[in-house]
């Protein structure tokens, strides 16, 4: 009787302290949704989508230069670091003992652990001093370097996940070995590796340090990939450390697009993963 | 009437894992249109030795072999054999059933056919439907082809697999103890298909179920310990086997 008593304190004891540390985890992410609404939802309008920045002292208009640029540069960032990440977190996983393969896991490794801003520093010296001068694709190839680890350790991982049967299976139907890892492992694992990607994008979005001496940031609306280019992060930075009660505003509503962003991101990753889960059954 | 050629042979055979030997100069001969049960207990080298029959084996780490293996007295070793080529001819299903997860009923099916060549989509829905009426699969789910193969059972999901492995017109078919995470229904289904099969296929199972090999098979080969102890008709190594060690082990006294 007295056991069983002491069973189920210990038991509940366990579950609350869970509970706690749930609450725990949770909790930041609340205060700061919250803040960023209480903060930031006032200065959200039409206007603040759709039109330039105004000089300072001046009321109105919007971030659209810094929406655009973040699209054109994470984009930009996208096509170089995906395919890269991907390609090698197949080969990593397809070839165990490959050559390459201890190399560049190491590689991401360490890559994976390199503060931004020295990757920054990195892409600064590569293309911004040699060109003499800010480039958003200078920005973009910093933010592909962060992600290419990101991706590749994730594809390696997803792919890992595929029981061996599935592959010998490919093999003794007479598929060639490019063919069993295209159309049959990278297909199987195709939402975990979308998933994996998407949360890559989410993280890189929200990066300002690479950013702030590459693609620097710019008052005016720009396309071109090889001029200076507004970003969002770049915006909140701006805005933040500015001395108007505007900017002040501003820099909380832009914060807050930037971080629905990236949630949303996270809720496609979701999504996918959900998929997955019904596929790999 | 039963082409007694042997269709698939082995000269001292041996099968390596690095410098761990699976399987010791085994010689021995399948001939179409039988079933061939190769039994023994666990770790005696038959699965090892069956995926020697479509160069499988060399695929598993530090995988290798010496001596020969013959299809239709072709040494399927030689340097100018292409494997993907030989694995298109001598067809294996595995243990737990395959399918593959992203594709449906139909295009698992279809999977090994697309990698011959350019078949038109009636030629394609002809074969689909006849390797799954082989299987004895169509009834079952000629309603849902579009549907996911993880939607079926794992006694369909095996019978499917089987279609997958005869849809290419293979000469062989290998199983690898192909009931052993079955049901007893889903076995006899297959059991049953066994059957059909040999009318047009050259049968190599692999079953740790002796009841199975007795049921299914023409004849069977012993393994012990890597070693292949002894072959011969079903009927005689279940009745009246040469061997002291054969006899032990199908009476149960071990394994």
């Amino acid at each position: 009787m007295n056991r069983r008593l002491m069973r189920r304190l210990a038991s509940n004891v366990m579950v609350g302290l869970m509970v706690v540390a749930v609450v725990l985890a949770v909790l930041p992410l609340f205060f700061i949704l919250l803040d960023l609404l209480v903060k930031g939802a006032s200065s959200l309008s039409w206007d603040f989508f759709t039109k330039m920045p105004v000089p300072a002292g001046e009321t109105g208009g919007g971030v659209a230069n810094a929406i655009v640029g973040t699209l054109i540069i994470v984009g930009t960032a996208s096509l170089i670091g995906i395919p890269v990440g991907v390609g090698a977190g197949i080969y990593c996983a397809e070839y165990p003992h490959g050559r390459l393969t201890w190399l560049s896991r190491f590689v991401a490794d360490v890559l994976n652990g390199t503060p931004s801003i020295v990757v920054g520093v990195f892409a600064w010296t590569w293309i911004v001093a040699r060109q003499k001068h800010f480039s958003a694709l200078a920005g973009s190839v910093a933010l592909a370097l962060l992600m290419v680890p990101m991706v590749m350790r994730t594809t390696e991982e997803m792919i890992k996940l595929v029981p061996n049967s599935l592959r010998e299976a490919a093999l003794a139907l007479g598929y060639p070995r490019w063919r069993t890892s295209l159309s049959v492992i990278v297909r199987t694992t195709l939402p975990g590796i979308v998933t994996g990607t998407l949360l890559a994008v989410a993280r890189i979005a929200g990066e300002t340090a690479p950013l702030l001496f590459t693609a620097l940031g710019s008052q005016y609306l720009s396309f071109k990939i090889n001029q200076p280019m507004a970003a969002l992060p770049l915006t909140v930075f701006t805005y933040a450390t500015g001395p108007y009660e505007e900017w002040h505003r501003f820099a909380w509503a832009a914060a807050l697009v930037l971080i629905l962003v990236v949630l949303l991101l996270g809720v496609g990753a979701r999504l996918a993963i959900g998929r997955s889960a019904v596929v790999n059954d | 009437m039963t082409d007694a050629r042997p269709r698939v042979e082995t000269d001292k055979l041996t099968a390596m894992y690095g410098k761990t030997t699976a399987v010791k100069t085994v010689t021995l001969r399948f001939v179409s249109n039988q079933v061939h049960a190769l039994i023994g207990p666990s770790g005696c080298g038959k699965s090892t030795f069956l995926r020697t029959l479509n160069r499988m084996h060399e695929l598993s780490e530090g995988g290798w072999i010496t001596g020969r293996v013959l299809l239709d007295g072709q040494d399927i070793y030689d340097a100018a054999v292409n494997a993907m080529q030989l694995r298109r001819k001598v067809g294996m299903v595995f243990q737990r059933p395959t399918p593959f997860p992203t594709m449906s009923i139909y295009e698992n099916v279809a999977a090994g056919l697309r990698l011959n060549g350019r078949l038109s989509g009636a030629q394609l829905d002809e074969i689909v439907e006849r390797s799954l009426r082989h299987a004895a699969l169509w009834d079952e789910v000629k309603d849902r082809l579009k549907v996911n193969a993880m939607a079926l059972s794992g006694g369909q999901q095996q019978r499917l697999c089987i279609a997958r492995t005869i849809a290419p017109s293979p000469e062989v078919v290998l199983l690898d103890e192909p009931t052993s995470s079955l049901d007893p229904q889903g076995t006899q289904r297959i059991e049953e298909l066994l059957f059909e099969l040999k009318q047009a296929y050259t049968i190599v199972i692999v079953t740790h179920n002796m009841q199975q090999a007795a049921r299914v098979s023409d004849t069977t080969s012993f393994f012990y310990l890597g070693t292949m102890v002894e072959s011969g008709p079903t009927r005689q190594i279940f009745t009246a086997p040469k061997s002291e060690q054969t006899e032990a082990y199908i009476t149960g006294r071990f394994g």
